[in-house]
């Protein structure tokens, strides 16, 4: 990249909370200003500036015929695109969508249904352009895309750790949830970038930043069954923000295969009583 | 003072203990040990022995750790927690050097080297043996590692004999405790009225002859002798270590390494409570005008993907072929490297893996159908 690189960040759907993660952080925002020509980012400024750019950051997911058009567009003017964050990089926590009903959904929450036009899935960018990096997170972590955007900057390869989140318990001190007290936390299963935040204060973890690199949760949850966790139970860990990424995606859907199956054989016994 | 010789067993009262921690820290010394935290017994700073556990003990099995309370208040009456001593002297994050542009080029400065002076209190016997280990890698080889070094150059260590076991403990089959028989400095016996005292070395000596210590009687020595016995008979946990380097590198085709790639979620948390996995990785950070950059150093692990990348992939691409090499360098190959196993039976990778992996069930199960699938044995696959 030679000259100042002009930077574009752009919103599809999502709640906006990754945009903001940028403006926090406020020890290196007058830098990252100083250092990128920002031509288009709403959510900053309402200057606009045409493409061609060459970092362009896209927040949210694919859920509308349009927004399925503007990305491609968003495309060809981008040299270097990156995603920001689960709905962009996994569909997002509006992706329980894709296990129901869309139409059902539209007459519960809008008064005018036929006004609105929308995909029956909510998906990630990379299955509609191609992605260049993916920045995972709910929200990303402002000092990961601080570090990304310092790479891209200086022209090396941007480095972000696909290990689990137990690494960064252990490496903390932090004793683990699960081993100690029985607290069901999907650490082990997903991408570190939060810094293991959520087990610091005794909680488990929510999958924030999706599946980690060859994760296995099905070894997890059949931990879990072993030890009186039902399959019904543990869907919802496995649908959250991160749920339609493959690896949980699949996870979750064979957990309900499970139940159907559990279920079923439950009213057969029921009926031999 | 009076001049004590080495290897006489001397007696604490028990309300004298605070005396140690105050003699410690009069000296300089940060003196670090077991403590109640986050539903477990871990290491941090001791102050007084109010901070010690008193009364607590825990239970432990696969994948299951439970902090319980005890019936009497015995300070020590535990085995191992999720933390090691590893985390002080081969700290899991530090700057070893930084980098800053000048007018005249870059100017760079190796990190701060100045720890604590830290006094270990409570180093059980299979964690001596951990330390024994860690020396071999940090000092005794051609590279010394300055970080390592000056702490541990400077630490005093107070073992402390076991008196129970874990069901996750297995220290009698790798043969390193659960007695404490050297690389102390004063080693203790807890017993209802106080602690049995070893001297094991002359720094030791010297502390010991500031405390306010009687000659141990007769009685002391023999319960001593009793509780600690108590500790060898509750280990039901065994591995059988037979031959165990070549019959691990003669199996590296066993089908067990997929079975346990199925359960295993390569999330590093064996490797990590290992009191002698060494295992780190060094990056480069700078901030974003690229004035400034330091290099740091951090705890990484075998079970990481990107750990064994090497131009243009990783050369472990699956949880079978990371759970081998972590098993086979554990349990095989450190033998090559160190002249020891790496593995001292602590049991700390059995009971803080997520889904219970043991470690002493795959080298049975490996053990058991040994040579079924034995494949031709090349000196290129140590």
């Amino acid at each position: 990249m030679s000259g100042k690189p002009r930077l574009a960040v752009f919103k599809f759907a999502s709640c906006d909370g990754c945009q903001l993660s940028l403006l926090d952080a406020e020890d290196e925002l007058l830098a990252i200003a100083g250092a990128v020509e920002i031509a288009y980012f709403l959510e900053a400024s309402s200057r606009v500036l045409p493409g061609p750019y060459d970092v362009t950051l896209v927040e949210g997911s694919i859920t509308t015929p349009h927004d399925a058009e503007r990305i491609q567009e968003v495309r060809r003017q981008s040299k270097f695109l990156m995603t920001i964050g689960a709905c962009a990089t996994s569909g997002g926590i509006q992706a329980l969508r894709n296990w129901a009903s869309s139409e059902e959904y539209l007459r519960a929450v809008y008064a005018r249904p036929e006004y609105i036009r929308t995909l029956s899935t909510s998906t990630a960018i990379a299955d509609h352009v191609k992605v260049d990096f993916e920045l995972r997170g709910c929200p990303i972590n402002h000092h990961q895309l601080v570090e990304v955007l310092s790479s891209l900057i200086a022209g090396r390869t941007p480095r972000t750790p696909n290990h689990s989140v137990c690494l960064d318990c252990k490496r903390r001190g932090t004793v683990c949830v699960t081993v100690a007290q029985g607290i069901p936390c999907i650490g082990p299963v997903t991408h570190a970038g939060c810094g293991a935040l959520c087990p610091h204060f005794d909680r488990g973890c929510y999958g924030c930043y999706g599946p980690a690199a060859q994760a296995n949760p099905s070894s997890l949850n059949d931990w879990w069954m072993q030890h009186g966790h039902a399959p019904q139970q543990l869907v919802p860990l496995m649908r959250n923000f991160n749920g339609y990424a493959p690896s949980f995606r699949s996870e979750s859907e064979r957990l309900e295969r499970m139940a159907a199956t559990s279920h079923s054989s439950d009213q057969v016994g029921g009926n031999d009583k | 003072m009076t001049n004590l010789p080495l290897q006489t067993t001397w007696f604490l009262p028990r309300g004298e203990l605070s005396r140690l921690i105050e003699t410690l820290r009069a000296d300089g010394y940060e003196v670090v040990g077991p403590t109640v935290d986050q539903g477990a017994i871990v290491y941090s700073e001791i102050r007084s022995t109010d901070d010690l556990p008193k009364g607590w003990t825990e239970t432990q099995g696969p994948g299951q750790y439970r902090l319980e309370r005890r019936t009497d208040d015995a300070y020590f009456g535990f085995t191992v927690g999720p933390h090691s001593w590893k985390k002080y002297l081969f700290p899991p994050l530090v700057t070893v050097s930084t980098a800053e542009r000048t007018p005249d080029g870059w100017s760079i400065s190796d990190g701060k080297n100045d720890p604590p002076k830290y006094a270990f209190l409570g180093v059980r016997a299979c964690e001596l043996a951990a330390i024994a280990v860690q020396d071999r890698t940090f000092l005794h080889g051609p590279y010394v590692d300055p970080v390592y070094k000056a702490r541990r150059d400077q630490a005093f260590i107070i073992a402390v004999n076991c008196t129970q076991a874990a069901s996750t403990c297995f220290c009698t089959s790798m043969g390193t405790g659960p007695r404490c028989t050297r690389g102390f400095d004063l080693a203790l016996t807890e017993l209802p009225a106080g602690f049995l005292v070893e001297v094991g070395s002359p720094a030791g000596e010297a502390l010991a002859a500031r405390l306010p210590l009687v000659e141990a009687a007769e009685d002391h020595t023999r319960e001593a002798e009793a509780r600690r016995q108590n500790a060898v008979d509750q280990i039901q946990r065994r591995m059988d270590t037979t031959g165990i380097r070549d019959l691990l590198l003669q199996n590296l085709e066993h089908p067990r390494w997929s079975d346990v790639a199925q359960r295993c979620l390569s999330c590093t948390n064996c490797t990590m409570v290992c009191p002698t996995c060494f295992c780190h990785s060094v990056r480069d950070v700078s901030d974003l005008t690229g004035d400034q950059a330091r290099r740091e150093r951090q705890w990484d692990s075998c079970f990481n993907l990107d750990f064994s990348y090497m131009n243009g992939g990783p050369v472990r691409n699956d949880v079978r072929s990371r759970y081998r090499q972590w098993l086979t360098h554990k349990l095989a190959s450190w033998f090559d490297q160190f002249d020891v196993s790496g593995c001292v039976g602590c049991g700390r990778c059995i009971t803080w893996c997520p889904v219970g992996i043991d470690l002493t069930e795959e080298v049975a199960a490996i053990r058991s159908s040994d040579g079924l699938q034995r494949p031709p044995v090349s000196p290129a696959a140590t």
